[in-house]
């Protein structure tokens, strides 16, 4: 059973935008929390500025503990949480959700990596000059890091457009939900490959946009 | 101004404890360039370190102006660092601001108005000779430039001390010179007690009043630069004075010199008045005796002439004998033996 293509067009552009509301919230979500997780790891480190054994080590073995799960599993897995914190598992908001938890650990990780490659001479600078930690965490710290952290959002960007496929598959909407109801239960090859078309198009705008923007800030 | 009271840094490293600094007082006093010199791990940088509090002293105390810093709360701390300038080898500027953004910087932290900042980061640009640059970024400036916008960055505060943590160290010798002739203006013309580190005996000699020399976490010697250079007490200083001025011919000269037949060589050391007159010719020419420099130089320290020559004396060896004990009563003559090179 074949798609009426001239019907079904406003299906796929809502589905489309249902994808890239997802992402896009998810992202500013993720970032949010990723950030905040990533700056405490950085800063509790041992010989950091807030150095704190305790709070790393918790932190450090909860995200290794999340991040490993694939999260077609974790999805599954959460969604008692999910039911518990958006009222329903099935819809965008019930997607939004573990998609931002599982970003939001990844975030964690690259903002702790790439707060590791800047040059600790800089934050001594700060700190001989009379900077709090508060001061060097958003007057040093993210700036520096800003250039390569774009670069870092631009990677979890292209996963969370993967996720979001995955979690249309179990009820999350989006053009993850209309390749698996119309072009794999269905057989309808040609949703299939529109589908995977528009999700390659976004992927490459994400990366084009990724790119622009941090070289911009690193300004090569 | 800044007093070291008997003033000790440990680290542990695992197990192992490092004893980085031992037991140091020193005083360094308002107006002065005051230099700190030391091989690699004498452990000068984290002295210099105890002066902002960048390493807490394990035991003893660190004075600023008669305030042990360690004593005070954070927020004072903090405020106090401001009226402490630092410059590094390495420059830490930050790559995501403007020359401008990184003089600015330290006025951003201390709350003062957009537009005081502009005019004071302005006058301090042009006070380093850079006021071409303000909207370069640092990776567009060469190792002397970003130098500039360290020193020009730490004076943003108008602090009372400027302490140097190796700041020429990564810069080839003409720019080293204009560093140095920069830190000696900000000295002079601003008045700032500049408290250095370095390893390079020549950094000392051009613009130093006093120094310290350290090993192994203790402070070896101290005194006037002239002192140290003309009376060097302990081997480590001699080792450094001997970086800058070889007062030795090479071996291989020394044996040709003997091979054709040389005389008994004489160290003649003189500092201070003593050069301006013309004392080696007047007692040589009363005994009839010949003189010929062999080796040696004449250098200006502190505005004060010290010279360090290697002469061989010819003539009759009684007359050499009276000249020898007319000139020891004026400077300081010393045999030199010829195998010591």
């Amino acid at each position: 059973m074949r798609v009426d293509w001239t019907t079904f067009w406003p299906r796929i552009l809502e589905s489309t935008g249902e994808t890239i509301f997802m992402v896009i919230l998810t992202l500013i979500f993720g970032s949010i929390l990723g950030i905040g997780f990533g700056l405490l790891l950085y800063v509790t480190r041992k010989g950091n500025i807030l150095e704190n054994q305790l709070v790393f080590q918790i932190m450090n073995i909860f995200i290794n503990i999340i991040r490993p799960i694939p999260f077609i599993i974790f999805l599954v897995a959460i969604s008692p949480l999910t039911r518990l914190v958006v009222g329903t598992t099935i819809g965008t908001w019930a997607a939004i959700f573990p998609m931002t938890i599982a970003a939001s650990f990844g975030i964690a990780r690259i903002v702790e990596n790439n707060l590791v490659s800047i040059d600790p001479g800089v934050v001594e600078a700060a700190k001989a000059m009379g900077a709090s930690p508060f001061q060097i965490i958003y007057t040093v710290l993210i700036p520096e890091a800003l250039g390569p952290l774009i670069l870092g959002l631009t990677f979890v960007t292209v996963s969370l457009i993967d996720f979001s496929a995955m979690a249309g598959t179990v009820g999350g909407g989006g053009l993850g939900h209309v390749a698996m109801t119309y072009g794999y239960q269905r057989f309808d090859g040609s949703v299939m490959l529109v589908t995977v078309i528009i999700l390659i198009i976004l992927v490459q705008l994400a990366q084009w946009l990724g790119n622009t923007i941090s070289r911009k800030i690193m300004r090569r | 101004m800044i007093e070291f009271k008997n003033a000790s840094k440990t680290f542990r490293l695992g197990k192992r404890e490092v004893n980085a600094v031992k037991g140091v007082s020193l005083a360094i006093e308002q107006g002065e360039i005051f230099g700190i010199i030391g091989f690699s791990g004498a452990g000068k940088s984290t002295l210099l370190r105890l002066v902002n509090l960048l390493e807490q002293p394990t035991s003893g105390a660190i004075q600023i102006q008669g305030v042990d810093l360690a004593t005070l709360p954070k927020k004072e701390l903090r405020k106090l660092r401001r009226k402490i300038g630092m410059i590094f080898q390495n420059f830490n500027l930050f790559s995501s601001r403007t020359v401008a953004g990184n003089v600015a910087y330290p006025l951003k932290l201390a709350g003062i108005p957009k537009k005081e900042i502009n005019e004071r980061v302005s006058e301090l640009l042009s006070f380093v000779g850079l006021t071409d640059k303000a909207n370069d970024y640092p990776e567009q400036l060469s190792g002397g430039q970003k130098q500039r916008v360290g020193i020009a960055r730490a004076l943003a505060t108008s602090p009372d001390i400027l302490i140097c943590d190796e700041a020429t160290s990564a810069l080839d010798p003409d720019t080293t010179s204009d560093i140095l002739r920069l830190l000696k203006k900000v000295n002079h013309e601003l008045g700032i007690t500049v408290l250095l580190i370095t390893h390079e005996m020549h950094v000392i000699q051009s613009i130093c009043d006093r120094v310290a020399v350290m090993e192994e976490g203790e402070v070896i010697e101290v005194g006037s630069v002239f002192d140290t250079f003309t009376n060097p007490k302990h081997p480590t200083t001699k080792r450094f004075i001997k970086s800058v001025e070889n007062d030795l011919p090479s071996a291989k000269l020394l044996r040709e010199w003997r091979e054709k037949g040389g005389k008994r060589l004489y160290r003649v050391t003189f500092k201070g008045e003593i050069t301006n007159a013309p004392v080696l010719s007047q007692i040589t020419q009363k005994y009839s005796v010949d003189f010929n420099i062999v080796h040696g130089y004449i250098r200006e320290l502190q505005e004060r002439l010290f010279g360090n020559l290697l002469i061989s004396f010819e003539g009759n060896a009684d007359a050499i004998e009276s000249a020898m004990i007319e000139l020891q009563s004026i400077v300081d003559v010393e045999e030199v033996e010829l195998d010591a090179g």
